[in-house]
């Protein structure tokens, strides 16, 4: 639905249905912190970013332009073949008696993600913080009319 | 819940976003098929966590907390990588009054 909606607002509404359920396979698994993430930064703050740019370019009533239709099959074509390698390749490994934990298992919650984020990984996350600040400065450099 | 089934699914979601990349032409639909297939590979990494987590639970008590933290960080990468690729896509529009990628193949001459 994402890729076959014609208006862009209409994939973007779809879009965030898909996060959505995205995210109630985190909480199946029991990631709240990162159900939450994803649904704040993503569902939230990412999606409001996209229709916001549509709405300002007004796309919805400029069709999207007659393009060559082989182009189109030979795109679906690749990717189905890369789903159909991917899942032969991967159908009859030993990862099928490999169970994934659901509804218990505390490394989820905030307390342990939160530990271990300032504890180990404080020096990614700082940095991580400088890689927003530039994006922040980047995206008002390129965006502001010269 | 065994853990070919999130392959599966994340793996129809990366090949979704992939055909999406490949066939459509409008350019912040293609930055939302990114998003997809960010967001496959996230799922694909909570559940091999939890899935590490199971394994070796009696060893370590937070076994496989790293997967859910470097989610964390591609959630990170991917807002900022939003904010600066739409600032792009305004710019490209306010020059060429299109979001058509085709437009661009000027940039190989």
């Amino acid at each position: 639905m994402v890729i076959t909606s014609r208006n862009p607002i209409y994939s973007v509404l779809w879009l965030i249905v898909t996060f959505f359920s995205i995210s109630g396979h985190y909480i199946l698994l029991n990631a709240q912190f990162l159900a939450i993430v994803n649904i704040i930064v993503y569902a939230g703050a990412i999606m409001v970013l996209f229709l916001f740019v549509i709405m300002l370019m007004n796309l919805s009533k400029t069709a999207e332009p007659k393009k060559n239709r082989w182009l189109k099959v030979a795109g679906g074509l690749a990717g189905g073949c890369l789903l159909l390698v991917l899942v032969a390749a991967l159908r009859n490994t030993e990862l099928k008696s490999q169970l994934a934990q659901v509804n218990e298992g505390d490394i989820g919650l905030i307390k342990n993600l939160g530990k271990e984020l300032f504890s180990t990984y404080v020096v990614p996350f700082e940095i991580s913080s400088i890689l927003f600040l530039s994006a922040m400065v980047g995206a008002v450099v390129i965006g502001k009319k010269e | 819940m065994p853990i070919n089934y999130y392959i599966f699914l994340s793996l129809a979601l990366f090949c979704i976003g992939m055909v999406g990349v490949l066939t459509r032409r409008n350019a912040i639909i293609i930055f939302m098929c990114i998003e997809l297939m960010l967001n496959a590979v996230n799922l694909l990494l909570v559940a091999f966590s939890k899935m590490h987590h199971l394994a070796k639970v009696s060893a370590d008590a937070t076994a496989g907390i790293d997967g859910q933290l470097f989610v964390f960080f591609i959630m990170v990468v991917a807002a900022a990588e939003v904010s600066v690729g739409l600032a792009i896509i305004v710019m490209m529009y306010r020059n060429i009054h299109s979001v058509d990628v085709n437009f661009l193949n000027r940039l190989k001459h």
